[in-house]
């Protein structure tokens, strides 16, 4: 018997000048036992389906049209009692965020055997013991031990393990997972889709998995919905849609996915409803002025770089306690290259670029640019000359543009500071830098907060180049971004390092990304290099444990559509 | 999806302050129209009190002692002048010296709140940038000085201040010297907002991004810091604005503040209290409902702006 029935869903938001239209029409059922996807980028409104369903539906927004059924009976509609009965019994829901969906005042097992109580209404000591189990079947190591622990004593996979655990209390039939791995280390994130898979056959519970990551769906789920702006634009079995996609805006997502197993030239530039952007390279690098390439053939020499933070301070110096979060780092980066940097969170990889970009200070080791010794600049003035031909591209557009500026002073602050150009040149560059990146130079009379994710990271871009540096330091500079704009900014590097002769040093977490975009790589761990290699060396031949581990965790996408990318596979 | 229809050429500037979400939430709220038209009436009086007060209550030649302790709305039993809202000891309109009163008041009060505005928001600001052992000094001078009662930080200034002023000059610093006391008792609210929104900012990539630039400690905090951690400076300017004047107000009733010859609102509050118990009510009380109605109003506005400005409040 279907568990869930979603007809000619609409849901709506008044706001002051239109009604926002969130979800228009659309249809999803979830079978027992079933792991059902919904993918969408950001504002498709796949998380206002899973609210929708709950009765979770941040006012003012509503269920304006259409059905939710729950076993053959009508759900939406219900008041705020009728909905408490279902929520949390017979559907569950496990959110993004591990860290604050957990209570850190009480400990887990509180937590749990207060969910059980209220749902099962069992005693406290079987209560208890039912936790034990519960936490047992999540895969958490010494259960009798760990169920009298707070949340902060968790590592945040164990957390999200706990959440499951609390998800599962009341035994529903359907678990509702809004972006449940999206917060975690790609390690971490495989264990929790492997346990919800099994949860699912195990319990015959239905599963209704809502992400935007292609790879989640094409490894855990049966059957996907893709939404587009509000609508369900196709459905089918996994398979089906991954391999054979019919609907254009599919093809065009799917063709996006950075593929950990084949290497493409450039994204296809495959647009859907209008989202084509023109990048004039060519025109910027009949500008660009050219350095002479370094005599040695390597453009950044980094050696024995260490890091150390102060975790707790005291007078006495000895009495102090540090955190070494880079530990004897070397690598060298040649003229012309794009060096990547991977690792998990927390091994160090940003550390390393800040340092690079002198942004924090270095606790030994030198750093060479261009046979100059970095570590020896001490005074704002010797480093000038470094500062003019680096430059950095942050992780967050959001928080990477001051909102208080014009993108036209934030383009221009770095040659004004440097003193590059006088008076109207100064405009000049900016408006040609703007149209460059495809956003007009009318775009430098607004500020950031008109502009996209994308498009923001199109202005961190032309405010990097603004300087014509020789190095470009890139920090993730795509994880905040969907798919389809993280392809379009890809590219934008790629056209860079080409035709501009940029070196790069490009930080990421995402192994898929670092195959498309990189020569060499290096992979980090807990502060540490632990293996350097040629791209596509590592991948077909890694050397240590580590990274043999990294990638046997990828994503392999293999059920995924090649259709599109035909012409660029290299 | 949208309704790009019947959309206006171009709408002016004007226009669309008036739409924006800010405007918006104004109009719908009857007690920030309220306050704001309260605001706005005392406010205007004051600055126009030359055009609109019947008599100059600073000029002796205007005074009748004829026409003291007249009551309001009631003819003098010697002159038989009328005032609207009576008359004090000395013969002032009462009418008069309110809206005199108001003008020191308000000068005192934005005077005050602006003093303390730039001192608390430059030493939050480096506390928050530099922090190590600056950050410790200012902020722990800060924690210090709350420990006393502002109006007794106040007073403590002021008497200083008194006794280093000439006597000749006392009555013309008197204001400044107000002035002062009130801004220095008030400083530390402004510094420790502003450096715990520096302290959110300043890990924020644009100011990363800034710093790789090249650019020095100054511009940072200038330029790229300052602008974004003054929305909740305004909301608590708004709101030092009331207690200002409630401080100057007290300060003044205490004898301590504004000489009796440049009344201000407390100066006649504490006039008026020597005549309570002897029938002539209106002489404390219309000033103590101008009071009243000023701290209350530019309170809740402050309050409504508080709210307004608030993202995670926003409906």
């Amino acid at each position: 018997m279907t568990l869930l029935t979603i007809e000619d869903l609409s849901v709506h938001f008044p706001t002051r000048h239109k009604v926002f239209v969130a979800v228009n029409d659309a249809d999803l059922t979830v079978e027992p036992g079933e792991i059902h996807g919904l993918v969408g980028e950001s504002g498709a409104g796949k998380s206002t389906i899973g609210a929708a369903v709950m009765g979770l539906l941040e006012r003012p927004g509503h269920i304006a049209g259409g059905t939710v059924s729950f076993k053959g009976e009508k759900i939406s509609g219900r008041d705020a009692e009728g909905m408490r009965s279902l929520r949390g019994a017979k559907i569950s829901m496990i959110f993004q965020d591990p860290l604050t969906s957990l209570n850190p005042l009480l400990t887990v097992g509180q937590q749990l055997v207060e969910t059980i109580q209220f749902h099962l209404k069992l005693t406290d000591k079987d209560s208890r013991q039912r936790a034990i189990e519960l936490l047992d079947r999540v895969g958490i190591p010494h259960p009798d031990d760990r169920i009298d622990m707070y949340p902060h004593q968790f590592s945040g996979g164990m957390r999200q393990r706990v959440v499951i655990a609390l998800a599962l209390c009341s035994e529903p039939d359907v678990i509702i997972a809004d972006e449940p791995t999206t917060a975690l280390d790609v390690s971490i994130q495989a264990q929790i889709l492997d346990l919800i898979k099994e949860l699912a056959r195990e319990r015959q519970t239905g599963v209704i998995l809502i992400t935007h990551d292609m790879g989640v769906i094409a490894d855990t789920t049966d059957k996907v919905t893709v939404m587009y702006q509000g609508e369900v634009v196709e459905s089918g079995t996994t398979d089906q849609v991954m391999g054979d996609p019919q609907h254009e805006y599919t093809k065009s997502l799917i063709a996006a996915v950075p593929r950990p197993t084949l290497k493409v030239h450039r994204f296809p530039q495959l647009s859907y409803g209008g989202r084509q952007i023109e990048f004039h390279i060519d025109d910027l690098a009949r500008n660009w002025h050219k350095p002479e390439p370094s005599k040695s053939g390597t453009l950044l020499k980094v050696d024995k770089l260490s890091k150390t933070f102060l975790t707790k301070g005291h007078i006495i110096p000895s009495r102090r306690k540090f955190f070494t979060a880079v530990n004897e780092v070397s690598f060298d980066i040649k003229d012309g290259e794009v060096f990547g940097i991977v690792g998990e969170s927390g091994s160090g990889k940003s550390t390393v670029a800040r340092m690079i970009a002198t942004l924090y200070e270095t606790n030994g080791g030198k750093i060479t640019f261009d046979e100059t010794d970095v570590t020896a600049l001490h005074s704002h003035k010797d480093l000038e000359g470094y500062r003019r031909q680096i430059q950095m591209i942050f992780q967050d557009p959001y928080s990477s543009l001051n909102p208080r500026m014009r993108v036209d002073e934030i383009i221009a602050e770095p040659v004004k500071h440097h003193k590059l150009l006088e008076g109207a040149a100064i405009q000049h560059r900016v408006d040609e830098l703007l149209e460059r990146v495809g956003l007009g130079s009318d775009a430098g009379r607004k500020y950031p907060h008109e502009f996209s994710g994308g498009q923001r990271q199109r202005i961190s871009i032309a405010r990097a180049l603004a300087t014509q540096p020789r190095f470009l330091i890139c920090d993730e500079p795509t994880s905040a971004l969907d798919v389809s704009i993280q392809a379009q900014i890809l590219n934008i590097l790629k056209d860079l390092q080409e035709h501009l002769g940029l070196t790069m040093l490009f930080i990421s977490h995402d192994l898929p990304v670092v195959r498309q975009m990189c020569d060499r790589v290096g992979v980090m761990r807990q502060g540490q290099m632990v293996e350097v290699a040629d791209t596509e060396e590592l991948f077909a031949n890694p050397q240590t444990d580590y990274t043999r581990e990294l990638l046997s965790l990828m994503p392999k996408l293999e059920g995924l559509s090649t259709e599109g990318l035909k012409d660029e596979i290299v | 999806m949208s309704d790009q229809a019947t959309q206006p050429a171009t709408p002016s500037r004007l226009a669309k302050a008036w739409d924006s979400d800010f405007m918006y939430n104004f109009r719908h709220s009857p007690v920030a129209m309220v306050s704001f038209f309260v605001v706005a009436l005392l406010v205007l009086g004051a600055i126009f009190a030359p055009l609109i007060a019947p008599y100059d209550p600073f000029d002796p030649a205007s005074l009748d002692l004829m026409n003291g302790y007249t009551a309001p709305m009631a003819p003098n039993d010697f002159t038989g002048d009328v005032f609207w809202l009576g008359t004090d000891d000395q013969g002032r309109d009462v009418f008069s010296t309110i809206l005199y009163g108001m003008r020191i008041s308000l000068f005192v009060g934005f005077a005050a709140v602006a003093f303390a505005m730039v001192l608390g928001i430059t030493l939050g600001l480096i506390a928050g940038y530099v922090g190590g052992w600056t950050e410790t000094i200012i902020m722990r001078a800060a924690d210090v000085q709350l420990t006393f009662p502002a109006i007794l930080v106040a007073m403590l200034i002021f008497g200083v201040a008194k006794g280093i002023t000439p006597i000749e000059h006392q009555d013309t610093m008197a204001i400044w010297v107000l002035i002062i006391a009130i801004g220095l008792s008030d400083w530390v609210q402004f510094a420790r907002v502003v450096r715990g929104a520096t302290l959110v900012e300043k890990d924020k990539e644009y100011v990363q991004a800034a710093r790789m630039i090249g650019r020095g400690k100054g511009i940072i905090m200038l330029r790229h810091i300052l602008p974004n951690v003054l929305s909740p400076v305004l909301v608590i300017a708004t709101i030092s604005l009331a207690l200002a004047i409630i401080a100057e107000a007290t300060l003044s009733f205490l004898g301590v503040g504004a000489p009796p010859t440049q009344p201000s609102l407390g100066t006649l509050i504490r006039i008026g209290q020597d005549f309570l118990f002897s029938g002539e009510w209106w002489i404390i009380l219309f000033p103590s409902i101008t009071l009243l109605a000023l701290a209350l109003s530019v309170n809740l506005l402050g309050d409504w702006l508080r709210d307004a400005l608030n993202p995670r409040l926003q409906k």
